[in-house]
């Protein structure tokens, strides 16, 4: 099965009021490209749920969600989003902010298809007080009380790969894949956009093979984007362009705010945007980050 | 061991927090940002080398990495991959020992990372979020450096938003004790506390050279115990210090505390 296909063609598939999920970690490994797609696009009322960096920043910035499911907003250098704080403190967005622990439980017991899954995660704190839709439950084995943390269910995950295959084989070599297994298995469609697209043959190297993190059946589409991670890293291949999100923070404090980001940066299309932001090579030479 | 005749207050600080990982035999010892990691890693090069430490992106190490840029040459000492989803198989392990710093701590040793001010709604300050902060607080022991001590980060009455359980009767879930919460140090540019007051009360474990007890109570917004005893935090020996310039060799200690005062200000 092939299956390759466009930017454009994966914004195609979502639609108003989706619960999207995002792959990556803060300013680590996110598909931007795809969300720079969804940026260019009319779809709104989005759900996001992400281990967020700029890609819920820029997705907030542009109107186009509803509400945020996370555990934290970061740049990491940057500690604070700045265009996530904007949509927090203006009271324009809906939030269900969880512990880091409880989305990937979250998106476990959506993998496995099941309600929920019982943890201590969140007892005692706000994050229970503050979401009501989690319940806390006795156990049928003990005398305490446990959250039920319930699934993730996405009807759409994004994310960047290293590597892929046109059949949906997708590789992640750089140290950490992340949750990106879980957000592949708890949603009905996974996009992810790579780096390289490569003959299949290439995974018949077991040590290629032994970082694919999940299966092809759970890859619905896959889109060639060389660089399509920045302004985020993807270790190996490219650190995160500091300067860049530098830019994008300052961009926050100005006067057009965002307008004057996507002026400057977005474009009509990937390469535009590639354009913009000093070309491939320029992405391709960024340094890894050393922590 | 004599004391260094000079160093700086980070130093002290770090010293300090080195001690709360000194005890804890083979655990994963987390310490996030600058000094806390320092503490850490100066824990597991001295009084804890069973410690385990990652490089804070994704692989375990026998010995810690320097912070910041490193020789081309340099070779980390990887012993075994550590994902951050593994990172939650260890947490819930309860294996790990933590410090962080939150943004407010309260009466109770609860702590907030998130929404400061206003409603929760519509917050005055949007910080990070509750981060890991809910399942490290009923996980595992944890610790906090806070480099500023003042009344806002130790605020009265409860915190805005509570990441992190501590000492609170009123939110304990049903079957567990108090007991079972484990918060350790509490280091600040003032001085050494933990929660070992009467009924689980802040107390003052050591002052920092030339700092008073006032002071410190002045910049604390509920009251702090003050035992019997009061010590004056130890020094650090030059041989510690030796160690902690081996393991920051760009200084990133320096730009830790507001102007990088001196450890003794007497």
């Amino acid at each position: 099965m092939n299956k390759q296909m466009t930017a454009t063609e994966v914004v195609a598939q979502l639609e108003d009021g989706m619960t999207v999920g995002i792959g990556g970690w803060g300013p680590r490994r996110k598909p931007m490209a795809l969300v720079r797609e969804i940026l260019r696009s009319g779809l709104k009322d989005l759900t996001i749920v992400s281990y967020g960096g700029a890609d819920v920043g820029m997705l907030c910035a542009a109107g186009k969600v509803k509400k945020v499911v996370f555990a934290f907003v970061s740049l990491d250098f940057i500690p604070l989003e700045p265009y996530f704080r904007q949509a927090r403190q203006s009271g324009s967005i809906e939030v269900m902010e969880i512990d880091e622990g409880m989305m990937l439980l979250g998106l476990r017991a959506a993998s496995w298809g099941i309600p929920f899954i019982p943890t201590e995660v969140g007892l005692g704190t706000d994050v229970i007080t503050q979401n009501p839709d989690i319940k806390v439950i006795d156990s049928p084995y003990d005398d305490k009380e446990w959250v039920a943390m319930p699934a993730l269910k996405l009807d759409a995950s994004l994310i960047h790969a290293d590597k892929a295959d046109v059949r949906g084989v997708c590789q992640i070599a750089g140290p950490d894949h992340y949750m990106d297994d879980w957000f592949a298995r708890a949603a009905a469609k996974t996009f992810v956009s790579c780096d390289e697209l490569v003959e299949s043959e290439y995974f018949h190297d077991p040590a290629q093979a032994r970082m694919v993190h999940w299966e092809r059946s759970m890859t619905t589409g896959v889109v060639p984007i060389a660089g399509g991670a920045h302004p985020t890293s993807c270790s190996p291949l490219y650190g995160f362009d500091v300067a860049h999100f530098k830019a994008y923070a300052a961009s926050a404090k100005g006067e057009g705010g965002f307008k004057d980001y996507i002026q400057q940066y977005l474009g009509a299309s990937e390469q535009e945007y590639q354009n913009n932001v000093g070309g491939l090579d320029a992405i391709c030479a960024i340094e890894l980050p050393t922590y | 061991m004599t004391a260094a005749a000079e160093y700086t207050l980070a130093e002290l600080c770090i010293v300090a927090a080195s001690k709360s990982f000194a005890d804890e035999g083979e655990v994963l010892g987390t310490g996030i940002g600058v000094v806390p990691r320092l503490a850490a890693s100066l824990a597991m090069k001295t009084t804890n080398p069973d410690l385990m430490m990652t490089d804070s992106e994704a692989w375990m190490l026998s010995e810690p990495n320097p912070i910041g840029s490193r020789a081309a040459d340099f070779v980390p000492s990887t012993e075994s991959w550590m994902g951050f989803s593994r990172i939650f198989d260890n947490v819930w392990s309860r294996k790990r020992h933590a410090m962080l710093g939150p943004t407010q701590i309260d009466k109770f040793g609860q702590s907030n990372t998130s929404a400061l001010g206003g409603s929760y709604d519509k917050p005055k300050t949007m910080m990070l979020g509750a981060r890991g902060f809910p399942g490290n607080s009923i996980s595992h022991p944890n610790s906090f450096f806070i480099p500023g001590h003042n009344t806002r980060v130790f605020k009265e009455g409860e915190c805005d938003f509570v990441s992190s359980v501590g000492y609170n009767p009123a939110r304990l879930p049903k079957g567990h004790s108090l007991d079972d919460i484990d918060i350790r140090l509490v280091i600040t540019n003032l001085c050494v506390m933990d929660f070992g007051g009467p009924d689980h009360q802040i107390q003052l474990v050591s002052l920092h050279p030339g700092v008073s007890v006032e002071e410190v109570q002045q910049n604390t917004g509920y009251p702090v115990h003050i035992p019997a005893e009061v010590l004056t935090t130890e020094a650090p020996t030059q041989e510690q210090l030796d160690i902690i310039m081996a393991l920051d060799p760009h200084n990133q200690r320096a730009h830790q505390i507001l102007d990088n005062p001196p450890g003794n200000r007497s």
